[in-house]
């Protein structure tokens, strides 16, 4: 299966999420979210908000929700690793935390370091009540991102939707050197 | 070598009232602890307050939220000297965004009350104030006595935004004041006032 073209989904989704009233992006970059914020970027009816950690885009956007507008927080599986304390605004204080997380660590990952995480980024949204919705192919991209607006909006939940490694395509390594004998 | 930091004489208790003569003119956010107990003194817990009781480090990321959400509002963030360095590179974000109606007020007591009063880093070698600087808020000033706090209520209307008052206080009680901890309220407290709806 050939790799979904990153212009066109981001448009669409672009187009999905302002449909749907968000029109504050914050973010971490990642490869993941670069297409759709440089479009937010260039819109008139988007302002982004680049982050130092993703932890403050959890706040930024239940910020922005005392006075009723709709944010999201877009960052890669590692940056939910730094935001669960912060997420007790969403359980606790039923603050409609809209994420979209673009993954690393799962399929055809190359770099050892990003499996903990990524393996780790449903099991930490669950615990803090952050409903979840996975996009494995072009065709689960707008159910999975109506459902988290729907969850989040209408539902007063965290919602999340999850572009996995399947959908985004697997970072590429230059092949690795043979391993080292050791003893 | 700098010159030596005053020994803070303010008390944390007499210091919003000052700052803010007409609190319900402002949207306040506030951290945990001790600066929230303040600002719910301030403003009777008032509607125009969102106060923490966890999540230390939120306060400026959601006050900044809110300030770029509200643009004709007057926001202020109130936070503590340990719970803005929990998340100091939102400071960064500030600045970047650089919101013309965001105040951060810091209730530097150089230590974690709330705890026990253990010391924090700016009872040591920090300065918070030029960690601002070097982030790049457009404008920053630290108050140490009472006229330097009647010059910040001054500088909280007057300088450039988004800003950032320290005002270093003794290391004493805050404002005994009982408020709402159950943060789902407060939101919907928050948003009837400013939205007229739920």
């Amino acid at each position: 299966m050939s790799k979904p073209d990153k212009n066109a989904w981001s448009s669409q989704l672009f187009n999905d999420l302002i449909e749907g009233g968000v029109s504050l992006f914050t973010y971490v970059p990642d490869s993941g979210n670069a297409r759709l914020i440089e479009i937010a970027n260039s819109s008139n009816q988007a302002q982004t908000v680049l982050l130092t950690s993703e932890e403050e885009g959890v706040a930024v956007c239940a910020g922005a929700d005392l006075v009723g507008k709709r944010g999201i927080l877009c960052m890669q599986s590692s940056g939910v690793g730094n935001c669960p304390n912060f997420l007790s605004l969403v359980k606790g204080g039923r603050f409609p935390v809209l994420m979209m997380v673009s993954m690393r660590g799962d399929y055809g990952e190359q770099n050892p370091w990003q499996y903990p995480m990524g393996q780790a980024v449903e099991p930490i949204l669950h615990a803090l009540g952050v409903l979840t919705f996975r996009v494995e192919t072009p065709d689960d991209l707008k159910p999975a991102t109506d459902a988290a607006l729907a969850a989040a909006f209408s539902g007063g939940h965290g919602a999340a939707f999850i572009l996995s490694q399947k959908f985004l395509g697997a970072k590429p390594f230059p092949k690795a050197a043979p391993a080292p004998k050791t003893q | 070598m700098t010159a030596p930091t005053p020994i803070p004489t303010l008390d944390r208790r007499d210091v919003l009232a000052v700052l803010f003569p007409k609190p319900d003119d402002t949207l306040f956010i506030s951290g945990l602890a001790g600066s929230a107990r303040d600002t719910a003194g301030l403003t009777g817990d008032g509607a125009n307050l969102f106060t923490m009781a966890g999540t230390m480090g939120a306060a400026v990321p959601m006050g900044l939220g809110l300030a770029l959400s509200a643009p004709k509002a007057q926001v202020a963030v109130i936070t503590g000297d340990g719970e803005m360095l929990m998340n100091v590179g939102a400071l960064a974000t500030v600045a970047t965004m650089a919101p013309k109606n965001l105040s951060i007020v810091c209730i530097d007591n150089g230590c974690h009350g709330e705890t026990g009063g253990q010391p924090g880093h700016t009872a040591m070698n920090t300065d918070l104030a030029l960690m601002a600087k070097g982030a790049g808020l457009a404008s920053v000033m630290t108050a140490n006595t009472a006229d330097d706090l009647a010059a910040g209520a001054k500088f909280l209307i007057e300088a450039a935004a988004p800003r950032l008052l320290v005002v270093r206080v003794t290391d004493g009680p805050p404002t005994a004041f009982v408020r709402n901890l159950d943060p789902a309220e407060c939101r919907l407290r928050f948003r009837q006032a400013t939205l007229g709806g739920g």
